[in-house]
């Protein structure tokens, strides 16, 4: 299961920032801090949860992993048995072996499989470019995969029109396990799905990491979810980190004002656990000009004056055993280093 | 049953099919419920069960392929009962009910909001039509109704269009349009499920305190069995076009009778019950409404499938207010064990 010692990937720093143009000249005018750096270790075998409002940078997060969004800054290592490679500075070329060991699940499944296409059209590809010549056998790893997401083998050979909102995503799946990753990026994998499908897929995830000893980073935007998969989570505001711990302990023992709002507004679908909800005011600033000091203050019930003009650093905390970080200038906590 | 005069609208029976390519789509199969004055009334179904359809059906807003093809839909007016289904689609009356006395509120406020005319505009347009007010008035009124809405700067936000107001804004700008005319009864189709939970809670909090205020009868429509839990003060699930089971929020949450309402809630995870709750997805999915199943709709997923699930069942009450359509209905009631 999860191992602490050993990341597989290990983000220091990271940003990304979107520059906006204006002018006739298109000139760069300012910047969009989508990911305003951020430090994360992802460990082996476990599932990291990543959650957030839209708009505060987890999908640019998980796009900058893969380096399907080039990162401003930072380092992104990839760690394996004996070597451990800074993806940031590789070209296209030196990147390949590492796609093999990255995939990615995309939140819509209506949009991420070519019409045009057949299932082992569009699930042949990655098999090629990873040198499995032979029409013959990329069709029994083909049919050997949709087996293991519960699905017949003869449905390769249909288009995605022919399938359900639940069964595209099960393809989806298929077809990033094809190359035998190790980390899988699920972007939302389940958020637009029904809810009755929605366990099923779920389900299906979690048998799959078993069986193939795989790492997800799991970005979701909700918290029921998060809870019932997740090892650790990560909150996310505004491009940055501003807790990480444990599932369990985001839950029992949540310490940044921000987890706490975002808790309690979800609605619990259990008579005897109503809470009263924690009304956040107004939405989420413009990642292009966000506050000063720290992000969260101009909506936090708790904000004192050192919150506006101080930026809190993403601070250690042991509680319960196990690290808990959080940013938040009122955290009452020991720290530990 | 409640009395008659605390009923704002009243649904017996109503069939709504569709008709394309010589194909009769049985999009709501004779569903019957009534909303109470200062009540929430929930319906709660997965995508394409006919809730959306429902919805539309009351405010003859359905598209032209589109018929009633049976039942009533009665709204209770102060001036007397008003059946729907028998008025012109366009005709006065129609046009005179629709936006004033019943007012709804759609799922995309990107799409239901035009982009070429200003905020001010669009929320004008139904006092235009239904009050003797002056522009003047208007105007005044719609700054009103913007600030009832908790938007900053109402005077200036009033010239803006739709593309300079965020997701939040944007429908609160629409419940503030169907609020102008201080309408007996909302109908919310998914008015919040393109929202973030945050921005989620701000509307919840705005229709609760409408309807402690106005005693405005709210119909509203969900996947989400949390939102159910929250808000609701009536439950209604459907099915497939049928409401399979309905009653108060208490009955149908605490003791649920029918397999899929219990399918249903065993398949979510539920906040605050961590890692080690029992999920168990439904299998199989919704059939395709072209090709339904002869007896109960749900019979092809159902665990408790029996010979007698090849007919349709009856819809039984019990307890006073609940609801059921099964044929086994009485082995799940709470005292059977």
């Amino acid at each position: 299961m999860q191992d602490d010692q050993n990341p597989i990937l290990t983000l220091r720093d990271v940003k990304t920032y979107f520059p906006v143009k204006a002018g006739i000249f298109k000139r760069t005018v300012a910047h969009v801090k989508a990911v305003d750096g951020v430090s994360l270790d992802i460990y082996r075998g476990e599932v990291l949860g990543l959650v957030g409002e839209s708009g505060c940078g987890k999908t640019t997060l998980g796009k900058t992993i893969l380096r399907l969004v080039e990162a401003t800054d930072g380092d992104i290592t990839y760690s394996s048995k004996n070597e451990k490679t800074n993806l940031a500075g590789l070209n296209n070329e030196e990147m390949l072996p590492f796609r093999k060991r990255l995939q990615i699940v995309f939140q819509d499944p209506h949009s991420s499989l070519n019409p045009a296409f057949t299932i082992f059209g569009s699930l042949q590809d990655p098999l090629k470019k990873y040198g499995i010549k032979s029409r013959k056998e990329r069709r029994k790893i083909i049919g050997d995969l949709l087996e293991s997401v519960n699905m017949r083998r003869e449905y390769m050979d249909r288009y995605p029109h022919e399938f359900s909102g639940g069964q595209r995503q099960r393809i989806g799946i298929a077809r990033a396990l094809s190359v035998e990753p190790e980390l899988i990026v699920c972007d939302e994998a389940v958020s637009a799905l029904d809810v009755s499908i929605q366990a099923q897929v779920l389900q299906l995830l979690m048998k799959l990491k078993n069986e193939r000893n795989l790492t997800y980073l799991f970005i979701t935007h909700d918290l029921s979810v998060t809870e019932y998969i997740c090892d650790r989570i990560a909150v996310m505001y505004l491009g940055r980190i501003v807790e990480l711990c444990r599932a369990e302990e985001l839950y029992s023992n949540t310490l940044h004002p921000y987890t706490e709002a975002l808790l309690s507004a979800i609605p619990v679908a259990d008579l005897d656990k109503q809470t009263k909800r924690i009304v956040l005011e107004g939405d989420v600033p413009s990642p292009v000009n966000p506050p000063s000091g720290c992000p969260f203050h101009p909506r936090c019930h708790k904000a004192i004056d050192v919150c506006k003009t101080q930026v809190p650093d993403l601070k250690s905390y042991n509680a319960n055993g196990a690290e808990h970080f959080a940013s938040c200038h009122l955290i009452d906590l020991p720290e530990t280093t | 049953m409640p009395r008659t005069q605390d009923v704002a609208l009243s649904v017996k029976n109503l069939k709504t099919y569709f008709y394309t390519n010589n194909r009769c789509n049985k999009a709501v199969n004779g569903v019957s419920f009534e909303i109470r004055k200062g009540k929430t009334l929930c319906i709660v179904g997965e995508s394409g069960c006919g809730k959306s359809v429902t919805a539309s059906t009351i405010m003859q807003l359905l598209p032209a392929l589109s018929r009633i093809e049976q039942g009533q839909v009665t709204y209770h007016s102060d001036s007397g009962d008003v059946h729907i289904e028998k008025l012109q689609r366009d005709g006065k009356e129609m046009r005179a009910i629709r936006g004033s006395e019943i007012a709804m509120i759609f799922q995309d406020p990107m799409t239901a909001l035009n982009p070429v005319y200003t905020i001010g505009f669009q929320i004008g347009e139904s006092l235009k039509y239904h009050t003797d007010l002056s522009t003047k008035e208007i105007r005044e009124k719609t700054i009103d109704l913007l600030r009832g809405m908790g938007i900053s700067l109402p005077e200036m936000r009033v010239d803006d269009y739709p593309h300079s107001y965020s997701g939040g804004m944007r429908q609160r700008a629409m419940i503030a349009m169907a609020m102008s005319c201080n309408p007996k009864i909302l109908i919310a189709d998914e008015p919040t499920t393109a929202l973030d939970v945050t921005i989620q809670s701000q509307i919840f909090e705005l229709m609760d305190k409408l309807k402690a205020e106005n005693e405005t009868a709210i119909m509203l429509i969900t996947h989400d069995m949390g939102v159910v839990a929250e808000l609701a003060d009536d439950v209604a699930v459907m099915y497939m076009g049928n409401i399979v089971e309905a009653g108060t929020v208490d009955q149908v949450l605490r003791h649920p009778v029918h397999p899929y309402t219990r399918a249903l809630l065993k398949s979510i995870p539920v906040l605050g019950r961590g890692r080690n709750q029992d999920i168990q997805p439904i299998a199989g999915s919704t059939p395709d409404p072209y090709d339904r199943p002869i007896g109960c709709q749900f019979a092809p997923r159902c665990k408790h499938r029996i010979e007698a699930c090849d007919v349709m069942p009856q819809e039984v009450t019990f307890n006073g207010t609940q609801r059921v359509m099964c044929w086994r209905y009485k082995e799940f009631l709470p005292d059977a064990g």
